[in-house]
């Protein structure tokens, strides 16, 4: 399937083709730490175990502090 | 598969160590738990005047909004203000302070703004070079030193009997590791949720009633709120030891649950001892002959860092 990803962090758009199924899978294939990152879809937090759809637009809101 | 929240079955947003929290149940979660602190360990009382430093970022929104209600909640008579740091960090501060001013406005905060070039004579990004070129110093280590030694000054100048931060419980067991892996005892006596090892004339405690709130937990409750955090980061905040050791503590946490808090916990066991152990130590001078600050040295290490920037 196909996913958006919104890095706020890094202010950057990907647009990726995703094998997997979870939040957590996504994490891991973009190599992000569940810990560094709130996920949002919608305006809608999303949990780990969330299952994702094609075409979803996935922000990730950086936990880290930039200071 | 969506998770359910433990207590009420509705939607999760997140997964702690004790079970999953709705957004209600994790906003009120949350709130308790910063509260809790703030009694337990008695970081506040009706008598204090309360500086709380911000900068505009996620910790400092919540730290000013908490305090605010914890206040409210208990009739606390006590006269509060945001001071803020204007560093001169271009391309950075300057965000970050327009969102700490708007939200001030909105939430009815007294701001008190100050400035690196009005206090030393220079911004961070005009004083760093030259500053390192004498010294070897990085921007963090000549911020961190002229920013504590401004808070301090000007809280206690406003009638400040306490200084909230917004350290959290990543700062804390980062702090912790650091303070350990560089054998720094007499730094990691002043750690825990109220910090300084004992009253020293001129200095405001500074009080942390995020202590026990992760990083994650924090940033969501922000997010939840509505608050308004545009994600700035700090261009002398790319390296460090404090970063490659918070990698390491995110990466073993999302391992093992609980990680931080265990080393915050095992921290706050031996925490007394280090305290009486640092209050055995007379030796240390009480005051900056310079600037009258409190200090460790005759003269303090702002004063000196001014000295080297301004030096023919």
């Amino acid at each position: 399937m196909n996913i958006t990803v919104i890095h706020e962090r890094k202010r950057a758009t990907e647009h990726l083709s995703f094998a997997g199924k979870s939040v957590f899978d996504l994490l891991q294939q973009i190599n992000v730490s569940p810990e560094a990152v709130i996920v949002v879809r919608n305006n809608d937090v999303l949990t780990e175990n969330e299952i994702l759809n094609d075409n979803d637009e996935i922000q990730l809101l950086s936990v880290i502090s930039g200071g | 598969m969506k998770m359910a929240c433990h207590k009420c079955a509705e939607k999760a947003v997140i997964a702690l160590q004790h079970g999953e929290l709705c957004k209600n149940h994790f906003l009120s979660y949350f709130e308790e738990k910063v509260f809790t602190t703030i009694t337990k360990h008695d970081l506040l009382n009706r008598k204090d005047t309360i500086g709380i430093a911000a900068s505009g970022g996620k910790d400092s929104l919540t730290v000013l909004y908490l305090t605010k209600k914890f206040l409210k909640k208990h009739q606390f008579p006590s006269r509060f203000f945001a001071l803020v740091v204007d560093e001169g960090i271009a391309g950075y501060r300057e965000h970050t302070l327009k969102d700490l001013e708007m939200f001030c406005k909105k939430q009815q905060i007294e701001l008190k703004k100050v400035s690196f070039r009005e206090a030393w004579g220079a911004t961070l990004d005009e004083a760093h070079p030259k500053i390192n070129k004498d010294t070897k110093k990085k921007p963090c280590t000549i911020c961190g030193v002229w920013r504590r030694s401004l808070l301090n000054r000007h809280a206690r100048e406003a009638g400040a009997t306490k200084l909230v931060t917004g350290h959290n419980l990543d700062d804390e067991a980062q702090a912790i590791l650091m303070n350990m892996f560089k054998a720094n005892v007499g730094l990691a006596a002043s750690l825990g949720p109220k910090s300084g090892i004992k009253e020293r004339e001129g200095f405001v405690p500074r009080v942390k009633p995020l202590y026990f709130c992760t990083e994650k937990e924090t940033r969501l409750y922000a997010f939840l709120k509505g608050f308004t955090v545009n994600f700035a980061e700090c261009p002398n905040a790319r390296e460090g030891f404090r970063i490659a050791i918070r990698d390491f503590l995110n990466d073993f946490e999302g391992r093992y649950k609980g990680t931080k808090q265990s080393i915050v916990n095992s921290f706050l066991e031996i925490l007394p001892l280090l305290k009486e152990k640092a209050r055995q130590d007379t030796t240390h001078p009480q005051a900056c002959e310079r600037c009258g600050e409190p200090a460790r040295q005759t003269v303090c290490q702002a004063c000196a860092l001014q000295e080297v920037l301004h030096a023919p």
